[in-house]
């Protein structure tokens, strides 16, 4: 049954590490604002629009996803 | 009838027309062609009608360009790069979100730009050889994104959130979590053998964990205990530490001995509850601040005239000579005299009065004012510090800092408490002694483990925690926990007349005099369409007559006094009494007075408008409370207020900003518990001296002064059912006490008859902790139900 001390030893530490992950993740300010970052990922696709631009077309594409999102 | 494709504002008759769309406004066009030139149209995808009307740059941020200034202003600057955060009020939708993160296509200088949305912040990275702060301020301004730059910018910096309460909670629930894993073993007892084997290892693991959580979660109390201590106060926090120091040495000394498990699992899950309970309690509003004071309202930099040349200087060091130039729709930051040009003030900051007041050259400025036509020059009679207005800051409410003893519910009730508890482990301790000495030792800390009042101290904060989350969904904002308990002990309630009873917006108007025709309606509407005056603009919109298509011909508008025009022949003078030369019969009123062909007609008075429902929430609070109104305005209403207002009510007029805060002290040594609601500055040191300081604000994203709770003026008529919410909270808070001693009581009989076991305290605790906070929970919601 010496397993044991492995088995604890390895839960603790595996937990240890967690708490520590998530320290620093509090630390760094990542629940501070929790709300802009659920808007700007949706940002995403326009930007890459943005820089192939050009003609119209992908724009009315880019209208119709949005109507699409909103659905 | 079309709506502007940018700002959503009506167009009127002639809209802008450009690439197919339409605008109120060339502002509103030139956002529209920056940001299509670009590339950045879809800010116009994402949300319908997004913008705002982008204000007047010309000079304004000339200031940015003071070395001394920007660097008080840059959050970070290595000569390369330099970072700052402008707050932005007008953020308010997605579409904010998408252009100002995309700063970067409009700028080459700036790197990268992050928005906190509850925030209303943009955090701006640029190189500083590209780019300048006043080149990113004027950027933000003209796509109508105007950044708000205040003295205290200058002041404070990176006022970092405090995390501890944060650290301290996740270290008490991973220490809670695995101890009690760790312990569950020798609860069940399955296997005799390997438990004798490996229970050394066990508890010393949870010794290990536990040690965090009693010097470091748990050292608020400690320190809370000592102060209380050194005050000669029992405060909840003395039994509390006292618990958590017996638990953690009798453990400690159990597992050295080799006596028993211990309590450690008890121990963590107690500062883990006490912790959740504090964090619960805590409510932070990002888009408010309780702090404000006249720093927040007043500029960080002024225009100094020296020898005919414009110099931007930093407020603090205008000195008392200098010449200063006020643009148009700035703060007047000290003191002076008129010296050029016509000011018409608007100290709706400062009074909560939204009209502004015309002054002459030569005539007297306060700080606080707006200036609303044009540009003016003053001379500085007074330094920062020393103006009127100000120097309310320096009296000594302001500086006053928490008070220690300021004693609350629950400390009340801990003082007997801790006596009690004291005394049954001092006697129960003697009685074992002559019964079994050696349980004696047992009994004496079992008494004060058990006693140790988590439910206690937990059912205030879960309480309040949950009322303060109810009021804050229907606009009523509080700063902490303890609004709530002073409310529910106040008597007298003095109100500020301007801008708190009455409201801004909505002013009535009402004419005096020989009836005008139709045609004559017709024609001074005309005229008013001219002029930009507030007065106005307000009394153009209360006449419903549709104005002549044409021009009025030598018009004339004499900034402070009124208009004079010619219009289908008729002659026409708009204006105050003094214009019009007519005996005005009243001081105290706002008016516009009207001639026509030379012939006096009659005039129109602007009266401030109460808010709706003001009568019948005096009287719901006459029952309970002493009514005061107390303002700086003339009493030229009094006789309508008397009317309007339960009987009983007293009335202040002529007060000065230090005339209220001396008011309210004086009644407060009379023993009263005053709560004061105001919402300009000159209410600040009202709010500040009073127990309690609502401030009314008609949009809470503006600003306010500092105060205990910040009530959205719609709400105004809800005040008497938040004040009576707050006083049921306090009795429910007094039935969970009740309840929480049932369980006291449970727990002293193990504790008395020596039967104590971890086992016990292990499911005593946190069930009492989790029923009383159930219970709580579930009674403020069904108080508020009506709210």
């Amino acid at each position: 049954m010496e397993v044991v001390y492995i088995t604890i030893g390895v839960s603790i530490i595996v937990a240890v590490f967690f708490f520590i992950v998530f320290l620093k993740s509090v630390k760094s300010g990542q629940y501070e604002d929790t709300y802009t970052p659920s808007v700007r990922m949706l940002f995403d696709d326009e930007l890459v629009k943005d820089e192939k631009e050009g003609s119209k077309e992908p724009e009315k594409a880019k209208e119709n996803q949005q109507t699409n999102n909103k659905n | 009838m079309s709506n502007c494709f940018h700002c959503g504002a009506d167009c009127g008759k002639k809209p802008i027309k450009f690439d197919d769309k339409n605008f109120c406004c060339n502002g509103c066009k030139t956002v529209y062609e920056i940001l299509n030139a670009s590339e950045l149209n879809c800010y116009y995808d994402l949300e319908a009608t997004p913008g705002t009307i982008p204000s007047e740059i010309k000079g304004k941020y000339n200031y940015l360009d003071n070395d001394e200034i920007a660097e008080k202003l840059l959050e970070f600057n290595d000569g390369e790069t330099s970072v700052v955060e402008f707050y932005i009020p007008s953020i308010h939708c997605s579409s904010c979100i998408w252009v100002l993160e995309n700063l970067n296509k409009l700028n080459e200088g700036i790197t990268t730009s992050l928005v906190n949305f509850p925030k209303k912040t943009v955090r701006v990275t640029f190189k500083n050889k590209l780019t300048s702060l006043k080149a990113i301020a004027e950027l933000n301004t003209s796509i109508g994104y105007e950044p708000y730059i205040s003295l205290e910018d200058a002041d404070s910096k990176n006022n970092k959130v405090d995390k501890t309460l944060i650290y301290q909670l996740s270290i008490a629930a991973f220490s809670f979590g695995n101890i009690m894993l760790l312990s569950f073993p020798e609860y069940f007892q399955v296997d005799g053998f390997w438990l004798e084997k490996y229970k050394y290892l066990f508890r010393w693991l949870m010794f290990l964990m536990v040690v965090p959580v009693v010097f470091y979660s748990a050292k608020d109390y400690f320190i809370s205990a000592v102060k209380g201590l050194r005050h000669k106060i029992l405060n909840i926090d003395v039994p509390i530490s006292l618990g958590i120091s017996v638990l953690f040495i009798r453990s400690t000394v159990e597992i050295l001995l080799d006596i028993g498990t211990g309590f450690f699992d008890s121990l963590a899950g107690l500062v883990f509850f006490l912790l959740l309970g504090k964090f619960f309690q805590q409510r932070t509003y990002n888009f408010l601040s309780f702090e404000r004071d006249y720093k927040s309202y007043f500029p960080i930099a002024v225009t100094k005239i020296v020898n005919g040349e414009e110099k931007n200087i930093p407020v603090k060091d205008i000195e008392k000579g200098d010449r200063l130039l006020i643009r148009n729709e700035e703060l007047i930051p000290v003191d002076g005299i008129l010296i050029n040009g016509n000011a018409a003030l608007d100290y709706s900051f400062v009074t909560g009065e939204s009209i502004p007041v015309s002054k002459n050259s030569g005539d007297k400025l306060f700080a606080g004012g707006k200036q609303t036509s044009g540009a003016i020059e003053m001379e500085v009679i007074n330094t920062i510090s020393q103006s009127y207005l100000t120097q309310l800051w320096s009296n000594d409410v302001f500086n006053n800092s928490e008070d220690i003893t300021i004693k609350n519910l629950t400390d009340t009730i801990s003082k007997y408490f801790t006596i009690a508890i004291l005394l049954i482990a001092f006697v129960a301790g003697i009685a074992w002694y002559f019964i079994n000495p050696s349980m004696a030792f047992n009994v004496v800390t079992a008494v004060l483990i058990i006693a140790c009042p988590c439910a206690l101290a937990l059912s205030a904060p879960f309480a309040f925690g949950n009322i303060l989350r109810i009021f804050g969904y229907k606009k009523f904002y509080l700063k902490n926990a303890e609004t709530i308990e002073n409310i529910s002990k106040i008597d007298t309630i003095i109100f500020d007349k301007t801008g708190t009873i009455t409201s801004n917006d909505k002013t009535q108007i009402h004419y005096k005099g020989v009836n005008l025709s139709s045609e004559e309606l017709i024609a001074v509407k005309t005229i008013l369409r001219s002029s930009n005056h507030p007065l106005s603009r307000s009394l153009y919109s209360y006449i419903v007559e549709k104005p002549f298509e044409e021009k009025p011909e030598e018009f004339k508008e004499i900034l402070g006094k009124g208009v004079q025009a010619v219009i289908n022949n008729s002659k026409l003078k708009l204006g105050s009494a003094s214009f019009l030369n007519v005996e005005s019969n009243s001081l105290n009123e706002t008016a516009i007075h009207i001639q026509i062909n030379n012939k006096y007609k009659g005039c129109y008075i602007f009266n401030n408008s109460y808010r709706e429902g003001t009568k019948e929430v005096f009287n719901i609070l006459a029952e309970n409370y002493n009514l005061i109104i107390l303002s700086g305005d003339n009493d030229g209403e009094k006789p309508y207020l008397e009317k309007l207002l339960p009987k009983k009510t007293q009335f202040q007029f002529n007060q000065k900003p230090e005339d209220k805060l001396t008011f309210i002290e004086s009644r407060q040594k009379k023993g009263e518990h005053v709560l004061m609601i105001g919402d300009g500055l000159n209410d600040a040191g009202a709010l500040a001296q009073s127990n309690v300081g609502i401030a009314i604000s008609e949009d809470v994203n503006v600003f306010s002064p500092a105060c205990d709770a910040i009530l959205d003026a719609h709400e105004f008529e809800k005040l008497p059912v938040f004040f009576k919410l707050s006083k049921k909270t306090i009795r429910v808070i007094k039935a969970s006490f009740v309840f929480s001693f049932l369980y006291n009581i449970i727990g002293m009989y193990f504790a008395l008859t020596g039967q104590l076991t971890p086992v016990v305290a292990a499911i005593l605790m946190p069930l009492s902790s989790i029923s009383i906070v159930v219970f709580v929970t579930i009674l403020t919601n069904w108080i508020s139900k009506k709210l």
